[in-house]
C-alpha cells in the first residue's frame, strides 16, 4: 500500500471543544436513589418513576451482551454520570434566551438553530447534555396539530400519548442497554402527527454530550396516525475526551394504518484518537414498529464517529402490506470499531423489506454488519431484498458479514447480495492517469460506492455526509 | 505526418525497468515528435504493455536505468497524475469500473483539474454538457453512457470507445493506446479508429501498441517498432506490419 493510502485518517475531530456552562450533576452511579432524584428533578409522574425502577431492577439481572465483534475494557456502570444539566437561569421563550455560549457552541457545529436557517423550514430540537434547551417551529407545527418538543415537555403536557406509546416498540427489558436506558433516561424528542397529517416541514434534532463523564440517555418517541407522514433528521455529535463516554438511547417509532415515517441519522460522534484513546461508546436501539396496513418506516444511517457502534435499526412489520427500508453506510479509521445492521421481522402479509449496507474501513478499524431478516409464518408473500457491501482502504483494516435469515413461510422471498471491495492500485492508478489527485479520486470512489444510501438522505444531510466522509478519510490514503 | 522540424514530444534513452525485481524492459530507445503516429508490435511477454505503463507512471513499476523526456522535462520526477496533466495520456488495456461514479462526473473532474493547470476556467455541468455532446460524436456512443456509472456494466467495446471518449475530451498531446483494439469486433474497431484519426493533429502524436496488423488499416502509423526481449528489435514504416502479419515475430527473435 502506498503511503498516501496510509495518510488519510488524521484529519482532527473538527467538534472537540468543550463548552463552559456550569452543569447540575447527580452524583456518579446507579441506584434507586438516583434513579427517584431524577424522576424527581424532572417532576415526572408516579407512573413513570415505575417505569424507570422497573426498567433497573430487570437490567440488574441482565448480562451485558458480549456477542458484537467489538472488544473494549468493562464498563464500570457505578463510574457514570447519570444525569447532567446545564443550569438554567430562568424558561426560554426564545432563541435571543438562549445562554450566548451555548448558541456561540452550537453555531460552531453548524446547527441551525437561528432565525435565518429556521427559514430553511428545519425545526430543531437541541438536546445539550440531557435537557433539552429549545424547541423551534412548535407553534406552526401545533396548528397542524403536530406535536415536537422535549421528552421532558411531552410527559408533563401529553402524558397520556406517552403512556400509551413508551416501551411499546421496544419494551424496558428489551435488551441490557435499552432496560439501562428505561431506567435513567433524561430527556429526548417526542413527536406525534395526527391522523392524515403530512408534517410540513422535516424535524430535526441535535444531540451533543458535552459533560466528560457523563452518559447520554436520550429517548425518543415519534408516532404517526393514520395515514400521517414524518421525515426526521437527527444528528449527533461530541466533544473530545480522553475518557469513553457511554451513549445509550433509545429510539421507538410507530406507524399506524397508511403512515409514513423517514428516519435520518448522521452520525459524528468522538471517535478517540488515532491510537483509539477516547471516543463515545454508542450502544443504541431502534425500533420502528409498522403497526398499521401499508405503513412504512425507512431507516437511513450514516454512522462514521464512535470508538464504537452497536446499532441495530430496525423494523417489525406487523401491519399487512407494510414495508420497512434500512440503508446505512458505515465508515471506520483508525482503531473504531462498528458492529451495526438491521433487523427486519415480517409478521404481516405481503410485507416488504429492503436493507442497503454499505461499510468503509480504514486504518486499523473493524466494521461489521450484522443482521437478520425473520419471516413469521403467517407472513405470506413477504418479501426482503438485502445488499451488504464493503470496502476496504488500505491492508490493515477489517469487514465482517454476518447475515441471518430466519424464515417460517414458504411464500416468502429473499435475495441476499454481498460484495468486498478494495479500493485498488488499479482504480487509483487511473484516475491519476486522469490526472486527479489522490484524495480526490478516494473522496469519489467512496461517494460512488456510498451513492445508493447517500440518494436516501435528505438535501441537506447528503452535503454534509459527503463532505464528512471526505474529512474522516483526509490523509488516511496516500 | 512526419514533418521536419516538428517538436519532439517524447525521448526514451536506455531505458530499464523491473517488476517485482525481474527486469523486464531492458534498453529501450524511442523519439516521439508531433504529428507522427506509432505503433509498437510484438509478442506477449516482449514489454510492450510495460513500456506504456512505465511511460504513465504504473506503481508497479521500477525504473531501473535510461532517461525520459517529455517536452524536455524529465518524465520520471513528475508524478502519474503531473504526467497526465502535462498531456500524457494512456488508454487502458483493461478499463478499471468505478461504481457509482459517472461517465460525466468524472470526465467533468478530469476536465476541470486540466482547465486548473492551464490556468483557464472550470466548465459548469451545463457548459460541459454541451462539450460532451460533440466529444460524444467521436466515437458515435449514446449519450446515455454518460449517465452511467465509469464502465460498470460495459461491454469490452463500449468500455474501449469510453476511453477514446476520455482522450477527445483531455486532449493529450501524447495518447498511448494499450492493446486498445484487442477485444474489438469490427465495427467497434472502426469506430474507435476512426475516433482516434479525428483527434489527430499536427501538435499531437499517437503511440499504438498492438499485436495485430488490422488496427493499422485504419490508423495508419509513420513508424511500426518491434519489440522483443524488452527492446525495441527493428524499426519500419507501416510496410513492416504487413511483413510481421506474413511472416510471423520469429525471424525478428533470431535476429534479436
Amino acid at each position: 500500500m502506498s503511503t498516501a493510502l496510509q495518510n488519510l485518517v488524521n484529519q482532527p475531530y473538527k467538534h472537540g471543544f468543550v463548552t463552559d456552562i456550569e452543569s447540575e450533576v447527580v452524583p456518579k452511579g446507579l441506584s434507586e436513589d438516583v434513579i427517584r432524584l431524577i424522576s424527581a428533578k424532572k417532576h415526572e409522574p408516579e407512573w413513570l418513576l415505575e417505569f424507570r425502577l422497573n426498567a433497573y431492577r430487570h437490567w440488574l439481572t441482565m448480562e451485558e451482551p458480549a456477542w458484537a465483534n467489538v472488544s473494549y475494557p468493562k464498563i464500570d456502570f457505578q463510574d457514570i454520570i447519570y444525569f447532567a444539566q446545564p443550569k438554567p437561569k430562568k424558561k426560554l421563550e426564545s432563541m435571543d434566551e438562549v445562554d450566548p455560549e451555548l448558541r456561540r457552541t452550537f453555531e460552531k457545529l453548524g446547527v441551525p438553530l437561528h432565525e435565518q436557517k429556521l427559514m430553511s423550514g428545519v425545526a430543531v430540537d437541541v438536546i445539550f447534555d440531557s435537557v433539552s434547551v429549545t424547541t423551534t417551529y412548535k407553534a406552526k407545527l401545533a396548528e397542524v396539530g403536530i406535536i415536537f418538543c422535549s421528552f421532558s415537555e411531552a410527559v408533563h403536557d401529553h402524558p397520556e400519548l406517552v403512556k400509551q406509546y413508551l416501551g411499546s416498540v421496544v419494551p424496558s427489558g428489551d435488551n441490557f442497554y435499552a432496560a439501562l436506558n428505561s431506567a435513567v433516561f433524561t430527556d429526548g424528542s417526542f413527536c406525534f402527527i395526527p391522523k392524515g397529517v403530512k408534517c410540513p416541514m422535516d424535524l430535526s434534532t441535535y444531540f451533543r454530550i458535552n459533560t466528560e463523564g457523563s452518559g447520554q440517555f436520550e429517548r425518543t418517541l415519534i408516532v404517526a396516525e393514520e395515514g400521517a407522514s414524518v421525515c426526521y433528521l437527527e444528528g449527533c455529535t461530541a466533544p473530545q475526551f480522553d475518557t469513553n463516554q457511554l451513549h445509550a438511547a433509545v429510539v421507538e417509532l410507530v406507524a399506524l394504518d397508511n403512515a409514513d415515517i423517514k428516519y435520518s441519522t448522521v452520525q459524528n460522534w468522538y471517535a478517540g484518537d488515532e491510537n483509539g484513546k477516547g471516543g463515545i461508546y454508542n450502544f443504541v436501539t431502534k425500533r420502528g414498529l409498522c403497526k398499521g396496513v401499508n405503513s412504512k418506516i425507512s431507516w437511513t444511517q450514516v454512522e462514521t464517529g464512535s470508538a464504537i457502534t452497536w446499532k441495530y435499526p430496525s423494523c417489525v412489520l406487523l401491519g399487512d402490506n407494510s414495508s420497512g427500508e434500512f440503508y446505512s453506510v458505515a465508515l471506520t479509521n483508525h482503531l473504531q470499531q462498528a458492529d451495526t445492521g438491521t433487523k427486519m421481522i415480517h409478521l404481516g402479509k405481503n410485507t416488504r423489506s429492503k436493507i442497503i449496507s454499505k461499510g468503509i474501513s480504514a486504518g486499523r478499524s473493524s466494521n461489521s454488519y450484522r443482521g437478520q431478516v425473520k419471516v413469521g409464518s403467517r407472513a405470506t408473500g413477504a418479501r426482503n431484498y438485502s445488499q451488504c457491501d464493503s470496502m476496504l482502504i488500505g491492508d490493515r483494516c477489517e469487514a465482517s458479514t454476518f447475515p441471518t435469515i430466519d424464515v417460517q413461510n414458504t411464500t416468502a422471498q429473499g435475495e441476499h447480495e454481498a460484495s468486498t471491495s478494495k479500493i485498488g492500485e488499479d482504480q487509483r492508478f487511473f484516475f491519476a492517469q486522469r490526472g486527479i489527485d489522490s484524495e480526490e479520486a478516494i473522496s469519489m470512489i467512496i461517494n460512488g460506492f456510498c451513492k445508493d444510501v447517500f440518494v436516501h438522505l435528505p438535501m441537506e444531510f447528503a452535503v454534509e455526509a459527503t463532505k464528512l466522509l471526505g474529512l474522516k478519510l483526509e490523509g488516511s490514503v496516500g | 505526418m512526419i514533418k521536419e522540424g516538428s517538436k519532439t514530444l517524447l525521448e526514451v534513452k536506455n531505458l530499464h525497468a523491473a517488476v517485482e525485481g525481474v527486469e523486464i524492459l531492458k534498453g529501450v530507445d524511442l523519439t516521439v515528435r508531433a504529428g507522427e503516429v506509432h505503433a509498437i508490435m510484438g509478442i506477449n511477454g516482449s514489454g510492450k504493455s510495460t513500456f506504456s505503463k512505465v511511460l504513465a507512471g504504473h506503481p508497479d513499476y521500477t525504473v531501473t536505468g535510461g532517461t525520459a523526456t517529455f517536452e524536455g522535462k524529465d518524465l520520471f520526477s513528475l508524478e502519474p497524475e503531473e504526467r497526465a496533466r502535462a498531456g500524457l495520456f494512456l488508454a487502458f488495456q483493461y478499463p478499471v469500473e468505478i461504481p457509482g461514479v459517472s461517465n460525466s462526473a468524472l470526465l467533468r473532474l478530469a476536465y476541470n483539474t486540466l482547465q486548473n493547470e492551464r490556468g483557464l476556467e472550470e466548465l459548469d455541468p451545463l457548459e460541459f454538457e454541451d462539450l460532451l455532446e460533440e466529444k460524444i460524436k467521436v466515437v458515435e456512443m449514446d449519450p446515455r453512457f454518460l449517465s452511467r456509472s465509469v464502465n460498470e456494466g460495459f461491454s469490452g467495446g463500449e468500455k474501449k470507445r469510453n476511453e477514446i471518449l476520455q482522450m477527445a475530451v483531455l486532449e493529450p498531446k501524447l495518447a498511448i493506446l494499450d492493446e486498445t483494439d484487442s477485444g474489438l469486433d469490427i465495427d467497434a474497431l472502426r469506430i474507435v479508429a476512426s475516433g482516434v484519426n479525428q483527434l489527430l493533429t499536427p501538435d499531437n502524436a499517437v503511440i499504438m501498441v498492438t499485436h495485430y496488423q488490422r488496427l493499422l488499416n485504419y490508423i495508419v502509423p509513420d513508424y511500426v517498432h518491434v519489440m522483443s526481449g524488452g527492446r525495441i528489435v527493428k524499426t519500419g514504416g507501416k510496410e513492416l506490419a504487413l511483413e510481421l502479419e506474413a511472416r510471423g515475430y520469429d525471424w525478428l527473435k533470431a535476429a534479436a
